[in-house]
């Protein structure tokens, strides 16, 4: 009988996993231990959930001839269809409202999708979730970086766009890197926290969708937050919208407009009590995802 | 040192999706207690009872029982999917499971590019990738078909992938659902080599079957599991001879004794 490969020995040394314990749940110490080694785990996985995320774009478009470029073709349409419309029903200049509604939309687009697939982000998994040990945190990240990717491809109409309007940009739009960092950790706190919990009520789902619907409205998306300036009821609607703060730090630098300190202030409050909650909501949960899904 | 100690471990699997109340009633008239309710008053399946075991470099653990008797869940458990509902788990030494076929693959994704995705699960670097993509080719014999979206394969041959992606990384612990046993004879043998050889090395194999003659030989110890409690442990001839119908038992004995005058290892 033969022995082991050369080749087995030489990639037996690669990984090391050495201990492992798992226990019934003893409360919350153990959960957010528990919850803090799935994080550090997916953190190590990186690369898996990257190339995870490239492979779903991949197949999502697999033999069509513009690939995802479709995303940046029917992005522009909308927007090229609806920019001329709209303009002319609020009585605004198309070289203003143009660059603010593709920059709005695109960023709405993005939170949406994050939103829909963080619902679905252990669910869809079944079968992986239960056929090997993996963080959960891989596939909240690989949701997050699948919809990211799908951003990078939509920001070719924002540039189009700018370059058309002859939008000026200055060194202050850089304020929206950090600003976008903060969605990408906002976006992977929601996408544990909602993954879990609708992994567990499956009609959850169908209940944020509607709420995104009704808050794609409420929020200056495709209108000006200073139209609401003579209508104190409305105005409502935007210091109790926690997506306009979020909006804000990242639009407002790419279009120019100065943004306060308050706002930066509410977005990070927003983000604080999100993570805060997913936090908690996840080591509540992790040890019964596999369990729900 | 590799280990696996399991003790006290119960799992329960709460049953959500059939909250209807004369379901619940028929279900609990009929079952034989397996159905219960848990502290807070929702009916759960208990699918494993209070087990308890050790297993040390070297041994070799079968589990025999009959369908729905907890042999998948407890593997399950044993991977550290499932956190128990009571008692722990615990274990020193890189673990694999072959739980399902397809497990953790992309059935969409050709071969090749499955077994990088699980070069990156295992956090292997590009020469590491390489080394693990020439191993499986040539284990799983394959050739061409890795080229090939894995949902073309056939059943064999994504036994005979899946197979190959988790012994390459030479795990210390080795947890094998029955599955395994699909492939043709040729592969079969292979297989069966490559497991005694990891098992040679002191590691430890934990494996589920019907096949009684397959758990004869490959295994040291086996439990039969019934109704998710350990119904009876012991070397692989004395549970044999209590799980088995006596005409079965007497067949594997006879093999047994075959192979006992010609040792395969």
């Amino acid at each position: 009988m033969s022995d082991l490969p050369a080749t087995e020995r030489a990639i037996r040394a690669s990984e090391t996993q050495p201990l492992f314990t798992l226990s019934a749940d003893r409360g919350w110490i153990q959960r957010f231990q528990l919850a803090g080694t799935d994080l550090r785990g997916g953190v190590k996985l990186w690369r898996l959930a990257w190339s995870l995320a490239f492979s779903d774009i991949r197949l999502r478009y697999r033999g069509s001839a513009l690939g995802p470029f479709w995303l940046t073709l029917s992005t522009a349409i909308m927007i090229g269809a609806m920019a001329f419309l709209y303009a002319d029903l609020f009585h605004t200049d198309i070289h203003t409202y143009l660059p603010y509604l593709t920059v709005s939309i695109i960023l709405w687009n993005y939170l949406n999708m994050l939103v829909s697939d963080g619902c679905t982000c252990f669910s869809q998994v079944e079968s992986m979730i239960r056929g090997i040990r993996m963080p959960f945190t891989v596939h909240a990240a690989r949701s997050v970086i699948r919809n990211t990717i799908i951003l990078a491809h939509n920001i070719i109409v924002v540039v189009a766009v700018f370059a058309i309007m002859g939008v000026s940009m200055s060194l202050y739009s850089l304020w929206a890197i950090p600003g976008f960092l903060l969605w990408l950790i906002d976006a992977f706190a929601m996408s544990i926290l909602f993954g879990a919990f609708c992994a567990r009520f499956r009609d959850v789902p169908q209940i944020i969708m509607s709420v995104m619907q009704i808050a794609f409205f409420v929020t200056p998306i495709m209108w000006y937050a200073s139209l609401l300036e003579k209508h104190p009821e409305g105005e409502l609607l935007i210091r109790f919208n926690p997506f306009y703060y979020l909006l804000e730090i990242v639009r407002g630098p790419l279009l120019g407009t100065p943004m306060t300190l308050d706002m930066v202030w509410k977005a990070l409050i927003v983000s604080g009590v999100l993570i805060l909650v997913a936090t908690v909501g996840f080591a509540r949960t992790r040890g019964r995802i596999a369990y729900w899904v | 040192m590799t280990y696996l100690t399991a003790f006290g471990l119960s799992v329960a699997f709460p049953l959500y999706h059939s909250d209807n109340r004369s379901l619940k009633k028929t279900v609990l008239g009929r079952a034989s207690g397996r159905f219960a309710k848990d502290d807070r008053q929702r009916l759960v399946v208990q699918a494993l009872r209070d087990i308890s075991f050790t297993m040390r470099s070297g041994d070799r653990l079968g589990l025999v029982g009959s369908n729905g008797s907890g042999k998948t869940t407890l593997l399950r458990t044993l991977s550290g999917i499932y956190q128990p509902a009571s008692g722990s788990l615990s274990m020193e030494g890189r673990l694999t499971s072959l739980l399902d076929p397809g497990q953790g693959m992309n059935l969409d994704l050709t071969g090749w590019e499955n077994i990088r995705l699980r070069g990156y699960f295992l956090g292997m670097g590009k020469a590491d990738i390489a080394r693990l993509e020439a191993d499986v080719e040539d284990f799983s014999e394959l050739g061409q078909f890795l080229d090939l979206p894995v949902r073309n394969y056939s059943s064999g041959m994504v036994v005979r992938l899946a197979f190959a992606m988790a012994t390459a990384v030479h795990p210390e612990i080795l947890i094998m659902d029955e599955w395994i046993l699909a492939g043709d004879a040729g592969f079969m043998d292979k297989a069966k080599h490559r497991v005694e050889a990891m098992v040679r090395h002191a590691d430890i194999l934990v494996l589920a079957s019907h096949q009684a003659g397959i758990l004869a030989q490959w295994c040291s110890r086996l439990i039969w599991l019934d109704q998710g409690r350990v119904r009876a442990e012991g070397s692989p001839m004395e549970v044999l001879a209590q799980y088995l119908p006596p005409q079965q038992f007497e067949e594997i004995e006879k093999t047994k004794s075959l192979l006992a005058t010609n040792p395969v290892f």
